[in-house]
């Protein structure tokens, strides 16, 4: 399959790749081009201009930033899955990275063009939802930055205006809370039927906060307020009556892969079995 | 047209390509290396890995122009002076391939994978798999070829 044509500009900075955004009609971004080139191949995305950031320089790697970790835009998949940053500071980040796709696909793919791509069915977007992570994009109109609740707006669509760039990250770090990031997918397609990333804070059993966010579940990834509610101030053993309100609030799809009741029913058993798994 | 310079299993190349074209066409098309397939064409299957400076990818869903300046090695380059990589020695030892059309790009993965992991489990080479698909459910196999090289 081969895509159909488009003009191809590699942006030297952020500010050159806003300026081309700017001024080329219908022009889209290339990152690691692991969403984008399916998408190209088969016609359903048929930009004027590609603008490769690929060789943008500063948009790689990790920062340790003290309370959170700034994580560059262009950083692939694979890097966040070794950074020892983010394995220490903030590891959900990592387990969730290393369920995307596969070795060859996580080379290449990026965390911000995956988030970017606003795909209801791609993990990240999730996790950052959990982590209450911040998006910093920068545009024509200067540098603004965007709780994760508000990035993800919709199906394939986020916050980022046509003339934006999603330039880093800022993921607060976990410390000592337990965190899981689980997924259910059929076998050869990597794509999450359902996920759920969970961040629990407990002592001595006792759960003081739960934040449970959930992939496919909708347009958009979504939080599972009743469960969070559920679980604020109880005990470990809450944890299998709350996961039962998993689905409540969500507008799963029916699709190829599962029907919407099929869904409820794996959003509440993976989002009892991520919690079980983060406090133990 | 674009000037796109690749360096392919050491060779230095100069191609005018499209923007749209892809990697996969550009060494099978232009440059006549047709050991690297394509199968499913949408980055599930892995027949299309090759080496893009150092790591594994899949060159279906690689722009010939993203990769402009790269090092590029692919399935034709692993032998040197005649002798088989040992990972294809080990995948003939082993019996692991069947119709063979897999092989290039699980080739390329199981070296990939040795290159990050030197001493994977069997679990990890399994995992580190996944991003390929043998319809003639050799895995077995491949994963016994992959843990004999491993273990030299």
């Amino acid at each position: 399959m081969i895509p159909a044509p488009f003009e191809y500009e590699v942006a030297e900075s952020v500010d050159h790749a806003v300026e081309l955004l700017t001024t080329r009609e219908d022009a889209k971004l290339l990152a690691g081009g692991h969403s984008l080139i399916p998408l190209l191949k088969v016609r359903l995305a048929r930009p004027g201009t590609l603008v490769d950031i690929g060789r943008v320089s500063g948009m790689v790697g990790v920062l340790d930033a003290g309370e959170h970790l700034v994580v560059g835009a262009m950083t692939t998949l694979s890097d966040l899955v070794a950074d020892a940053s983010v394995s220490v500071g903030c590891p959900l980040l990592a387990t969730t990275a290393a369920q995307v796709g596969d070795p060859q696909v996580r080379h290449r793919g990026t965390i911000g063009g995956s988030l970017a791509h606003g795909d209801p069915a791609s993990d990240l977007p999730t996790t950052l939802l959990a982590l209450d992570a911040e998006l910093v994009v920068r545009g024509s109109g200067g540098e603004r930055t965007i709780a994760a609740a508000d990035f993800f707006v919709g199906f394939f669509e986020t916050a980022l205006g046509p003339d934006e760039i999603l330039t880093e990250i800022r993921v607060p770090k976990t410390g000592a809370a337990g965190t899981a990031y689980l997924k259910f997918h059929h076998r050869a397609i990597d794509w999450a039927t359902v996920g759920v990333a969970v961040v629990v804070e407990s002592q001595n059993g006792s759960i003081s906060s739960a934040r449970v966010a959930l992939t496919n579940m909708g347009p958009a990834p979504v939080r599972a307020s009743a469960v969070e509610a559920a679980l604020a101030g109880a005990d470990r053993g809450a944890v299998a009556r709350a996961a039962e309100a998993a689905d409540r609030g969500t507008d799963p799809p029916s699709d190829l892969q599962a029907g919407a009741d099929y869904r409820r029913h794996i959003a509440k058993v993976l989002t009892r079995r991520a919690l079980t798994q983060a406090l133990s | 047209m674009r000037r796109t310079t690749l360096t392919v299993n050491g060779v230095r190349h100069e191609l005018d390509v499209e923007p749209r074209e892809l990697l996969v066409l550009a060494l099978r098309d232009h440059l006549g290396l047709t050991g690297t397939n394509i199968g499913c064409d949408t980055s599930s299957c892995g027949a299309c890995t090759i080496h893009m400076d150092g790591q594994s990818v899949k060159s279906c869903t690689v722009l010939a122009v993203q990769a402009d300046g790269a090092e590029i090695t692919t399935i034709e380059g692993l032998a040197s002076n005649g002798e088989m990589h040992p990972m294809q020695s080990a995948f003939n030892e082993h019996h692991a391939l069947q119709c063979g059309y897999c092989t290039p790009g699980m080739i390329m993965a199981a070296v990939g994978l040795l290159q990050e992991n030197p001493n994977p489990t069997e679990n990890e080479i399994r995992s580190d798999l996944e991003g390929n698909l043998c319809r003639c459910t050799g895995y077995h196999n491949i994963v016994k070829a992959v843990r004999a090289v491993a273990a030299g």
